[in-house]
C-alpha cells in the first residue's frame, strides 16, 4: 500500500506528505513511524512533498506536536487536512 | 551487513590515519593569499586554503585563529604543509604547532623579500614535499582511525524524517568499533536543546552542553534585529517545508542516533577523552563548521542534505546523502548516497545505514566524493568579533 504521509510520533497532530505532492480531497494512508501503526485523512488543500498536513483541528494557541515535542505554536485556526506552515505557525523562540 | 574491520588509509607519524595524502599551503593572512595561490599554481598537487582574516585580531577570536590554522595543518588528511604569511612571528608560531604531528612544515614569511621571492622559495619546497607525499601508500588501518564529522544543511522535513536518521543510524553501528564522532550547529539545536542536554553521557558534559547553549543564545537575542525569519530557517528550509527552528532542531538532533556525547569541544578543539561522541560549538552555516570540524582532526563528513546543499571541503572529503526524491533527482551529481528509498518504504532505516556505511568506507578508501570532482573547497574561517 502506498504511503502518501509519515508521521514521526503517535502524539504529533501533523504529518509530513512524502510524495511529490497530494491534492484536494484525496484520500492518503498515514504511517506512524513509532509504532508502525497506519491511519489515514482526506487532504483539504494541494500539499507538496515535505510540506505538513493537520491531523486535528487546531485553535490559534494550540501547540504543534512533531517528533513528539514542541516545535511552535499555531497563530491562525488550522482545519484537519489543511496545510500548516508559516502562515499559521510561528515558532516560541527568537 | 558484516561490518569491515578495516579501511585503506595514510598512516601519519603521530600515530593517525588520513582518508586523503594532501600537501597544503597555508596563509597565515589575507594578504598572504596570492602567494599561497601562485605556489599551489607553480607546483602540481599542492592546494593553497585562501581566507579572509589573520590580521588585527586579539583574545579569544585570535586564539581560534591559530587553532584553526594548526589544527589544518595537523590534520592527518594532510602529509605537508607550507605557511606563508606577512610577519614571522605568527607564521612561525603556527609552524611550530603543525611541527608537534611529526610532518613535513616548512614557513616563509614575505617582508623583506616580496612576493615573487617568497613564491620561488616557498615552491621549491612544496616540489620537494609534493613528490615525497606522492610515494605514501595506502596501508590497512583499523576502522577506529576514523574521526567522523557530521552537519546537515539546506535541510528540509526529509532530512528530520530520513537522511538525518540514517547518520543516527550509522553512529549506533560504528560507535562500538571505537571511532571518534563528532556534531556541532549549536545554534540550531535551538527548541530541542533540553532533550540534547539529556544526552550528555555525564552530567558535566550535559551542564557544559547547557551552557555553550545559552551563550550562543544569548548572543542570537543581542544581535536579532527581527524574528531571523530570514536566516533561521533559511528560505530554503521553508520552501522544503521547514516551519520553525524547533522544527529544524530535532530534525538535526536525529544525526546522533542514540549516542551520547562525551565531552563538549571549542570550536576547533581536538577531543582529548578518547572514542566516542563529542559536541562541538558552531556555528550552522555548512563551511564554517566543517572547516571547524577538519580542524579539530576528523578526517571524514557526512552531510545530509534535503534541498540540495552543495558544500565541500579542501581537506576533509564530505560525503552527502539526501532522503529527497527531487533532490537525488534534479542534483545527482551532488548526491554520494541516496536514500530517498526511505519515504516510499522500499528501504528501512537500518538498511539505509548500511549503505551509508559501505559508501563512507569507499570514500575513506580513497573514492572521491562529489563535492571533490567538483572542486568544492570552501575554506570558511570563524571569527569571533571585529578586529583590533
Amino acid at each position: 500500500m502506498a504511503t502518501e504521509i509519515i508521521i514521526h510520533d503517535q502524539k504529533d497532530n501533523v504529518g509530513v506528505v512524502v510524495i511529490e505532492k497530494i491534492t484536494p480531497k484525496q484520500e492518503c494512508n498515514c504511517w506512524i513511524m513509532e509504532n508502525d501503526s497506519s491511519t489515514s485523512i482526506q487532504s483539504k488543500d494541494e500539499i507538496h512533498l515535505g510540506h505538513k498536513i493537520a491531523m486535528n483541528d487546531l485553535n490559534e494557541g494550540d501547540t504543534i506536536l512533531k517528533y513528539g515535542h514542541d516545535i511552535g505554536k499555531v497563530v491562525k485556526p488550522i482545519k484537519k487536512g489543511e496545510h500548516v506552515h508559516v502562515h499559521n505557525v510561528k515558532t516560541k523562540k527568537w | 551487513m558484516e561490518i569491515p574491520k578495516s579501511f585503506l588509509g595514510y598512516k601519519r607519524e603521530n600515530g593517525r590515519s588520513g582518508t586523503r595524502n594532501h600537501v597544503i599551503i597555508l596563509p597565515v593572512d589575507d594578504i598572504s593569499n596570492a602567494c599561497a595561490e601562485a605556489v599551489s599554481n607553480n607546483i602540481k598537487g599542492t592546494i593553497a586554503l585562501p581566507h579572509s582574516y589573520g590580521r588585527l585580531q586579539f583574545g579569544a577570536d585570535l586564539e581560534l585563529h591559530f587553532r584553526t590554522m594548526i589544527g589544518t595543518g595537523s590534520n592527518p588528511n594532510v602529509a605537508a604543509v607550507i605557511v606563508i604569511g606577512i610577519e614571522p612571528k605568527w607564521t612561525k608560531k603556527i609552524v611550530d604547532g603543525i611541527a608537534k604531528t611529526g610532518k613535513p612544515v616548512e614557513g616563509f614569511h614575505i617582508e623583506r623579500t616580496g612576493d615573487i621571492g617568497t613564491v620561488m622559495k616557498a615552491s621549491k619546497k612544496a616540489q620537494e614535499f609534493v613528490m615525497w607525499a606522492s610515494e605514501k601508500q595506502r596501508e590497512e588501518c583499523p576502522i577506529s582511525d576514523l574521526w567522523i564529522s557530521v552537519k546537515c544543511g539546506e535541510s528540509d522535513t526529509t532530512s528530520g524524517l530520513a537522511s538525518n536518521p540514517t547518520v543516527g543510524n550509522l553512529m549506533d553501528k560504528l560507535e562500538p568499533l571505537g571511532v571518534h564522532l563528532c556534531f556541532g550547529e549549536t545554534s540550531e539545536l535551538t527548541g530541542a536543546e533540553k532533550v540534547c542536554a539529556t544526552r550528555g553521557a555525564t552530567k558535566e558534559a550535559s551542564n557544559k552542553f547547557m551552557k555553550t547553549w545559552g551563550a550562543y543564545n544569548d548572543f542570537i537575542l543581542k544581535e536579532a534585529t527581527d524574528d531571523l525569519s530570514e536566516s533561521q530557517p533559511t528560505a530554503g528550509n521553508i520552501a522544503g517545508g521547514l516551519t520553525t527552528i524547533e522544527e529544524k532542531a530535532f530534525g538535526n538532533f536525529q544525526k546522533i542516533g542514540n549516542c551520547k556525547f562525551i565531552d563538549v569541544l571549542e570550536p576547533a578543539e581536538e577531543p582529548k577523552k578518547g572514542k566516542g561522541l563529542y559536541f562541538m560549538d558552531t556555528s550552522s552555516a555548512a563551511a564554517e563548521c566543517v572547516t571547524l570540524q577538519a580542524a579539530a582532526g576528523f578526517n571524514i563528513h557526512l552531510f545530509p542534505t534535503g534541498q540540495g546543499n552543495i558544500v565541500g571541503n579542501p581537506i576533509e572529503p564530505v560525503v552527502k546523502l539526501t532522503a529527497n526524491p527531487l533532490t537525488a533527482k534534479s542534483m545527482s551529481e551532488h548526491v554520494d548516497c541516496d536514500v530517498s528509498k526511505i519515504l516510499s518504504r522500499e528501504m528501512n532505516l537500518s538498511e539505509a545505514g548500511d549503505k551509508l556505511i559501505e559508501t563512507t568506507l569507499r570514500v575513506a578508501n580513497g573514492r572521491l566524493t562529489c563535492a571533490e570532482a567538483l572542486g568544492h573547497k570552501e575554506f570558511v574561517m570563524t571569527k569571533l568579533y571585529r578586529s583590533a
